[in-house]
């Protein structure tokens, strides 16, 4: 049972926590759509995709710099991670985990996977992540070449 | 035959020991035990070829960790080396010894962060010399220091063997009722995956708003699931300890950190999934201990920026179970978690025993010091519809998780509910869901079937669905563009307002991304606890989360507590009209008389003995033993007590024979003697319960005997041993009344009209 946890919080440095309640107004969705739009009235009678209750690059980077000054940066660098993401189309995002898993890619893919992450979607972190996987895989068997 | 022969023999024949056999035949005896093989990996957290913990540093970069130089380090060293270590805590970490750190865990004047600080700069070998230092109850203590968020949580399994989408939507809603802050659902056919995660969602946002939901299904279509807004949360992002057991699980730590942060770009939670044994189940445990391959996962488990882990062997649990120490290994593991940041949903998962005795001993490790996630998976439908595999524990146990948790005074993460209460949101729940089914053209969930699934236990319970159809739907659903909003839009039309207005908040949470931050649920009224503002503040008694106040009252309340005023209707009565107050009791002159002494309040203000038999029965039936043996009996009232003993000894001083019968208003009988002492007796009847008026008779009788001088057989009652369990309450507060109608007066003289048949 978890009712109790609004009385028992303490007030982090952390002010901006959490993001809905303190910065509801400034936040938008990945469409764009600003988080005051996405109302029950307007559900029903416009039309709303996926991406409108999608989260934006921008408040991933927001959510990235909470955990950082929180002391978890391992997270914060999955969360700026996931915030070039989100520039990725979902089918796209699923073929890009595939080609990590192992042995399903060359050297050369890779490095070209790392290259379309930073200039199709401006994805530097990702990318530089990606080339390190690559040259691991190389030196531990997990290329595709290799594993067949 | 020789000495070893004549043993066997005694074991296996005829001749063997019934003890041995009974025990044979225990739950207990029904699991696998096994001796340690640490070249098998089959050891739990000390293998003699765990590597010591070292860590070299040169020029910020990790060259030896766990006596290994870089060069020979595999994909998960390189890793942990890269990602997972915080370099600038390293060199006070590692040099600090480890049984210090461990006794940092202990003591409450080192706060969490202290101990978090040293954690992150430990090689996977130093966390595992830390924790071996520790035994059980020192573990608990470290766990609930460094569990990550303050309040305790628990999460469910949904599932059940037909794929009932009405049947998942009511369990749903009722484990949102009943408090778990997320419920996990998955399928036994995997095309059912979108309608099973659509049935969660919308039976735990009926249920109870901010319910966050997944579906456990394979990694990529798990995230199709969420991008299309039916989950919100993914736990199956399973790591392994060895490089070769990674790869066997077709990932590697960067193809899982990707995917976690693939999650995250969808605004959806995640936490992976480790756990002792599965690497030594897989066949590549590489000689090392369970903990030890458990530390590594935990590493790269935080390298990769997952917030939290679900550990605690799992579905590996019976393992662990079949080796020395391996519910302390678990325990460990749990710790290791929490130390490094990670929210913790703790086992408790997968069936681990068949003994009861042995589940609840292990549960109290986690439910004790409090986890993120008592339970990574409470089954909260009967074992046989979990689709996980079981379940330790299941819908049946729902009210011994209640009771325990109002023993203890301890949150489990669940709250005890009113039957009313759990059909009507069953009942809400499958009719939200038909709505829903009729407006997206899915084969349509009859009235017949909402009902059923209101009242349901299991799958059993449910009419047959067109599974075929409800698969095609499945597939034309994911494929197809109908969202979140067009849900939203058939619940609010078909009259579900709340239910569609939670729905539509859980999307607005998820365009905040609140709910990515370490250990975040949501409490009641989407408010968000994680450990960025609810963090785990305990440094010893009186501070961190403390069971009290509304939430106290919520989970002492479970609906089979009665008012004390309920226990003893039936004894309270209006005083028997033929049972006449005389005058004060004088000492009987005549030798043929026994005294029958009651209690202040018999046949007064209570009328009934604790085993429901009529006072003025109870009377009959003790004069008529004592007349068939051609004795007086004479009735008289203690006054100064309500204790049997007393009553009796009043009695017997009163007796012309000298001998009375003792007689308490909730029936405990005692034959006294004058001039024994009060506490001393020549028969006593405490088992009040299993009185009956043959009993009673017989009591009389033996009460003349006694003054006649005879050694009559005392009579016999038949010991129930639940008598005092079931009845104790009944009993105190018998005794209470009792106590009420005691006066600083002599016992009086009863006139009791009735005459016996003898």
């Amino acid at each position: 049972m978890t009712d109790d946890g609004k009385e028992k919080r303490e007030n982090t440095s952390n002010g901006a926590y959490p993001l809905y309640g303190n910065r509801g107004d400034t936040l938008s969705a990945a469409s764009g759509r600003p988080l005051r739009d996405l109302s029950l009235q307007k559900t029903l009678t416009e039309d709303i995709s996926s991406e409108d209750y999608s989260i934006s690059a921008e408040t991933l980077r927001a959510q990235a710099r909470i955990a950082r000054d929180a002391g978890y940066p391992q997270l914060a660098q999955n969360l700026e991670r996931a915030s070039e993401l989100t520039a990725v189309p979902n089918e796209t995002l699923l073929e890009m985990y595939e080609m990590l898993r192992p042995g399903r890619c060359s050297f050369e893919e890779y490095e070209a996977l790392a290259q379309r992450l930073r200039e199709e979607f401006n994805a530097a972190a990702t990318a530089a992540f990606v080339e390190e996987a690559a040259a691991v895989y190389r030196e531990r068997g997990l290329l595709r070449r290799e594993l067949e | 035959m020789t000495t070893t022969a004549a043993a066997e023999h005694s074991v296996n024949g005829d001749t063997g020991s019934r003890r041995f056999s009974i025990l044979a035949g225990r739950d207990i005896n029904r699991e696998t035990y096994v001796e340690e093989w640490a070249e098998a990996g089959l050891t739990v957290a000390d293998s003699p070829y765990d590597p010591q913990p070292s860590l070299r540093i040169v020029d910020g970069e990790v060259v030896e960790m766990d006596g290994k130089e870089r060069a020979d380090f595999d994909a998960l060293d390189r890793f942990i080396a890269d990602h997972a270590l915080d370099l600038a805590a390293a060199e006070e970490a590692m040099t600090a010894p480890s049984h210090q750190i461990a006794r940092m865990l202990v003591d409450i004047n080192v706060p969490q962060s202290t101990i978090r600080r040293l954690a992150d700069g430990c090689t996977p070998a130093k966390l595992c010399e830390i924790v071996r230092h520790m035994n059980v109850l020192e573990m608990m203590m470290g766990l609930g220091k460094m569990r990550v968020r303050k309040t305790p949580a628990n999460q469910a399994h949904v599932t059940n063997w037909r794929e009932n989408p009405a049947l998942l939507a009511a369990d749903a809603a009722e484990a949102a009722l009943r408090g778990f802050a997320e419920i996990e659902t998955t399928v036994r056919v995997a095309r059912a995956a979108p309608l099973n995660a659509l049935a969660i969602l919308v039976g735990s946002q009926t249920g109870r708003g901010g319910v966050l939901t997944q579906c456990a299904v394979e990694e990529a279509f798990g995230l199709r699931l969420g991008i299309k807004g039916l989950t919100s949360y993914a736990e199956t992002l399973s790591v392994y300890g060895t490089e070769r057991s990674f790869v066997d699980g077709d990932d590697t730590p960067w193809s899982k950190a990707f995917l976690a942060s693939a999650y995250a770009s969808r605004g959806i939670k995640i936490r992976f999934t480790s756990g002792t044994g599965s690497e030594a189940l897989m066949g590549y445990a590489e000689q090392c201990s369970m903990l030890y391959l458990e530390a590594r996962c935990l590493l790269v488990t935080k390298g990769a920026g997952s917030q939290g882990v679900q550990n605690g062997s799992i579905s590996c649990i019976a393992l662990p179970e079949a080796l020395p120490g391996g519910v302390r290994g678990v325990l460990a593991e749990n710790l290791l978690a929490s130390m490094l940041g990670l929210e913790c949903a703790s086992g408790n998962d997968a069936l681990a025993s068949h003994s009861a005795l042995r589940k609840t001993a292990k549960l109290m490790l986690q439910m004790i010091p409090g986890t993120d996630f008592i339970c990574s998976g409470y089954s909260a439908i009967p074992k046989q519809d979990n689709m996980f595999g079981g379940g330790n524990f299941d819908a049946e146990d729902f009210d011994d998780w209640t009771v325990i948790q109002r023993d203890m005074q301890v949150n489990g993460g669940t709250r005890p509910v009113r039957e009313a209460d759990a059909v009507a949101a069953r009942r809400q729940a499958a009719q939200a869901l038909q709505a829903i089914y009729a407006a997206l053209d899915f084969p349509p969930i009859g009235d017949e079937e909402v009902e059923a699934a209101a009242l349901a236990h299991s799958s059993e319970d449910m009419p047959e669905r067109d599974m075929v159809a409800d698969l095609a739907a499945a597939d034309r659903f994911l494929e197809g563009t109908a969202n979140l909003s067009d849900v939203v839009r058939a619940l609010h039309r078909g009259g579900f307002e709340q239910a569609a207005a939670n729905l539509l908040e859980m999307g607005r949470q998820r365009v905040a991304g609140d709910y990515l931050q370490p250990s975040a649920i949501f409490a009641d009224g989407f408010d968000v606890i994680s450990a960025i503002n609810d963090r785990n503040d305990y440094t010893g008694p009186g501070t961190g989360y403390r069971l009290e106040g509304e939430t106290w009252d919520a989970l002492q309340r479970i609906p089979q507590q009665k008012s004390p005023r309920d226990f003893i209707d039936a004894q309270v009565g209006e005083p028997l009209p033929n049972l006449a107050e005389i005058n004060t009791a004088k000492v009987g002159a005549t030798a043929n008389e026994i005294v029958v002494a009651v209690g202040p309040a018999y046949g007064r203000s209570l009328v009934k003995t604790i085993g429901e038999l009529d006072h003025e029965e109870v009377l009959e039936a003790l004069l008529t033993g004592v007349a068939e043996e051609a004795f007086y009996g004479r009735v008289v009232r203690v006054y100064h007590s309500a204790d049997c003993a007393a009553i009796g000894h009043a009695g017997a001083r009163l007796s012309g024979s000298g001998i009375a019968v003792g007689l308490q208003s909730r029936g405990t009988t005692v034959i006294q003697k004058r001039g024994l002492a009060p506490l001393n007796n020549l028969e006593l009847f405490p088992q009040s319960p299993s009185l009956t008026l043959e009993i009673y008779q017989a009591i009389g009788r033996n009460a003349a005997r006694y003054a006649k001088g005879l050694s009559p057989l005392p009579v016999g009652v038949k010991v129930d041993n639940g008598a005092r369990l079931r009845l104790i309450v009944k009993t105190a507060l018998l005794h209470r009344r009792e106590i009420e109608d005691i006066r600083e007066k002599a016992p009086q003289e009863l006139y009791f009209r009735w005459e016996p048949e003898v």
